[in-house]
């Protein structure tokens, strides 16, 4: 009864506003919040991002890695509890400041060991184990929210990651650098598809999208060949973001960001990954324009780094990182999570950052306040067997 | 006449060059068999690129420094030598005359896998691939995997030119110290697999091993080379799986891959990965077993390994669920279209289409299953291209012709139905490039 009368309220909503295409996308879409998941693979060392300034050991354990102190090179901005903020992410400060961003520090998914390759798995499969799953947890949880026919889902780039790999049928998009294919083709192609069920459900989701950013994104929508691999980024950021604050546009995205993994150089790696970055989020809000105050951008990664220096200017593979969240509907300004501290005894295995939080309590807590997935569908479903690990509370604004 | 032809060409070739659909028709297996028989697969496109030991010479100054990282200080010059080198590497799959042993030296190139995504690695891929891999892939696992450890673009890639063990005499004169990346990544990804039980420990043990492993600077003897650091080796015996290495230097690192290429965790890893490329995401289990055992009978005979594959009944009868690569996908092409690309514009096109050559995403190599390469942009796009190729080639071209070279009777009736409706013989041509039956194997 209450979905009916707000799916028709939205309806009176968009016909005063809206063209007749998305007017009718609207009225099937489940939700106005948008949610975009940007995963940095490779391992980001949360410790250099957002440094723990006030532990005493810092700068000895770190030298040279990212910020260890406000002042001298790489001085951190300031966070609350203590914590700083590598310096290259300052619109991410900004965010920060105006009550849009937060962090969850000392953060790790349920993996304890240290290869990326199956950490980023269960990172995105959502269960305890590597190849426990061939979907993603973002797709299984587009699958418990009420649907239409309207896609909600889209991974930037040109392929989906696992986490958004699923049952539910999402697309995908990135700035193009072709010409259009004429419709005619297309339906030569359709046909010839039509024996071969999962390519055709690919052309079925390009062609999609293709015909949305078309009349959303206009020029926009394309990039000149050779494009550096920054500014391609944020066109992409750009217009997945665009989309996402279209009415009736798609309302989750994935945004993959690799280059992390920082065995060493790390300092001046890190500033250049950091900056683009916070170029993304920027990106991002700016291309969700108003409703970025509906919106939540998590950056999550697969592991941390080792709290020590490692031989070559760099950081190993470790346990616990850090979790970012950017949006307006961030209640912000905040450092969350328990501290475990960087004392020797207090580091796992003698190496690592302990993780205090678990991933899995940051995602839940996001999909539950932000999409309204009930309790029991993120237990069982989104996160298979973790009825013991609770959603974290308060991460957005009531 | 079978869809054999067709099958043999996609699924252990590198798509139908002239005639070749037909010819492999009339024996799938020895067509391909017979390809073991030729020499390691060279090309005169390669004689004018440089040794990565030059390479290395020529831009080590940048990669010394306070930090040690040349990424944001590489000339331009390593730019336009990593084109070169990715141009010529095109050319050579699409006119190859083994195209299942250039099949083998890509799949063993991504096994190995060193990414321009460090751009130190820009000038040295090439090389790499030209020293390290080609002359091994129908040779020894363990001869390839030394040759790959102590090439230059590995040891800078992964770190490992500057480790220096925490109590070697590097160590403790310049606060310099250990750096396990290389050590992890040999022991997850190129031998023993994520689940081929070793520990952090072993991981630990096996980057003080390797410390000492690096490369000969400009002020040194023969610069660009492999050089042994003993000062930068960790002193005294470390245990690696339970076997004591007692100290030997440089050759600790020797005996230790000559263990790890022989150890049946490794002859499982490569067969798992050796099958799921060529055959099927989750390959059939008995194919895996007889690759395994292939290996570790063969002490590590690639060439046997690669036989193994092609005489196993369930390599050919597998059903046909991978998909092509995009660079699989644009070298099949160029050989139906029978154009070898000769410059740039080919890797633009790589780029475009999601597998920029020598740019792995990770260590861990490009993923090798099916679903990673059918995201919606993805086939997007590659229609799009084979709009471009058909444009490019239609003139003189009578379609019928053309889905005959390119698909022989693999041809699906979908498309020999629809492909005359076309608007034209370019949309035509395109038409059969972006078919189901030319995007798998």
């Amino acid at each position: 009864m209450a979905l009916t009368r707000r799916a028709a309220l939205a309806l009176a909503a968009a016909q005063a506003a809206t063209p007749f295409a998305a007017r009718v996308a609207l009225a099937s879409a489940p939700t106005r919040n948008r949610l975009v998941l940007v995963v940095l693979r490779g391992a980001l060392d949360g410790l250099a991002a957002v440094p723990p300034l006030f532990e005493p050991g810092l700068g000895a354990l770190r030298p040279g890695l990212g910020p260890v102190a406000t002042d001298g090179e790489d001085g951190a901005l300031l966070l609350d509890r203590g914590f700083g903020l590598h310096p290259s992410l300052s619109a991410l400060h900004a965010m920060y400041r105006a009550g849009e961003a937060s962090f969850v520090h000392a953060i790790a998914t349920p993996y304890r060991d240290r290869s990326h390759f199956d950490a980023q798995d269960i990172l995105e499969n959502g269960a305890t184990r590597a190849r426990a799953a061939t979907d993603g947890w973002l797709n299984r949880a587009i699958g418990l929210m009420p649907r239409q026919g309207g896609r909600l889902g889209i991974a930037a780039g040109t392929s989906v990651p696992l986490v958004l790999r699923g049952a539910v049928p999402v697309g995908s998009w990135a700035p193009q650098t072709m010409p259009d294919l004429g419709p005619d083709f297309l339906a030569l192609l359709d046909q010839v598809y039509r024996g071969d069920a999962p390519l055709a459900a690919a052309l079925a989701e390009g062609r999609r999208i293709h015909e949305t950013t078309g009349s959303v994104l206009g020029d926009d929508a394309r990039m000149a060949p050779g494009t550096r691999p920054g500014p391609a980024l944020r066109a992409m950021a750009s217009g997945v973001a665009r989309l996402l604050a279209e009415e009736g546009g798609p309302r989750i995205a994935s945004f993959d960001l690799a280059g992390w993994d920082t065995h060493a150089a790390q300092a001046q790696r890190l500033r250049q990954l950091l900056k683009g970055l916070d170029e993304v989020l920027e990106a991002l809000r700016d291309g969700l324009g108003a409703e970025w105050r509906r919106s939540v951008v998590v950056v999550a990664t697969e592991f941390g780094r080792t709290v020590r220096r490692n031989g070559t200017g760099g950081t190993d593979h470790g346990t616990g990182s850090v979790a970012m969240l950017a949006g307006g509907a961030v209640a912000g300004g905040r450092v969350l999570g328990d501290w475990p501290g960087l004392a020797p005894e207090q580091l796992f295995q003698g190496r690592d950052l302990a993780p205090a939080t678990d991933m899995r309590a940051l995602f839940k807590g996001v999909l539950a306040a932000h999409l309204g997935i009930a309790r029991a569908g993120l237990d069982r479903t989104v996160f298979p067997g973790s009825e013991e690990i609770r959603p974290l509370d308060g991460l957005l604004r009531a | 006449m079978s869809k054999a032809g067709h099958l043999a060409v996609s699924r252990f070739g590198m798509g139908p060059g002239p005639g070749e659909v037909a010819a492999a028709a009339r024996d799938p297996r020895g067509w391909a068999l017979a390809q073991l028989d030729a020499r390691p697969a060279t090309s005169r496109r390669f004689d004018d690129l440089p040794t990565g030991k030059v390479a290395a010479r020529s831009f080590t100054r940048f990669v010394r420094g306070a930090r040690g990282d040349a990424d944001a200080r590489l000339p331009e010059s390593a730019r336009s030598l990593y084109m070169r080198e990715a141009v010529a590497r095109i050319a050579v799959q699409v006119e190859g005359a083994a195209p299942f042993v250039e099949r083998l030296v890509a799949f063993w190139s991504n096994h190995f896998t060193v990414s321009i995504q460090r751009a130190i690695v820009l000038p040295l891929a090439g090389a790499f691939e030209r020293e390290a891999i080609r002359p091994h892939v129908l040779g020894r696992f363990g001869d390839m995997l030394l040759a790959v450890a102590r090439h230059p673009a590995m040891l800078l890639y992964l770190d490992q030119a500057q480790s220096a063990g925490p109590e070697s005499m590097a160590a403790r004169r310049r606060g310099r110290g250990i750096n396990e990346n290389l050590a992890r990544e040999i022991l997850e990804l190129h031998t023993l697999g994520v689940e081929g039980g070793y520990a952090q420990d072993d991981v630990a043990a096996f980057a003080r091993i390797l410390t000492g492993w690096s490369i000969a600077r400009e002020d040194e003897f023969d610069p660009g080379s492999f050089l042994f650091r003993a000062r930068a080796h960790e002193p005294g015996e470390k245990v690696l799986l339970g076997r004591r290495f007692a100290e030997a230097g440089e050759d600790e690192a020797i005996a230790a891959l000559g263990m790890l290429a022989r150890h049946p965790s490794t002859a499982r890893n490569v067969a798992t990965r050796l099958a799921r490329h060529f055959v099927a995401d989750d390959p059939p289990p008995a194919l895996v077993g007889a690759l395994s055992r292939s290996f570790l009978e063969s002490d590590g005979d690639l060439a046997a390994l690669a036989a193994t594959l092609l005489r196993h009944d369930a390599s050919w009868s597998a059903p046909v669920t991978k998909l092509k690569t995009p660079n699989e996908f644009v070298v099949s092409a160029l050989r139906a279209a029978d154009i070898v690309p000769e410059d740039q514009r080919i890797v633009g096109a790589l780029r475009i289409l999601g597998q920029m050559p020598f740019a792995a995403p990770s260590p861990a190599g490009w993923p090798d299953r099916a679903e990673h390469w059918i995201g919606p942009e993805a086939i997007m796009r590659r229609a799009t291209w084979a709009m471009a190729l058909g444009a490019r080639i239609a003139e003189g071209q009578r379609p019928e012709a053309f889905l005959a070279r390119a698909l022989g009777d693999g041809a699906s009736q979908a498309t020999r139905l629809w492909m005359p409706r076309a608007a034209s013989a370019s949309d035509a041509i395109a038409l059969v490039l972006a078919s189901p039956e030319f995007q798998r194997r």
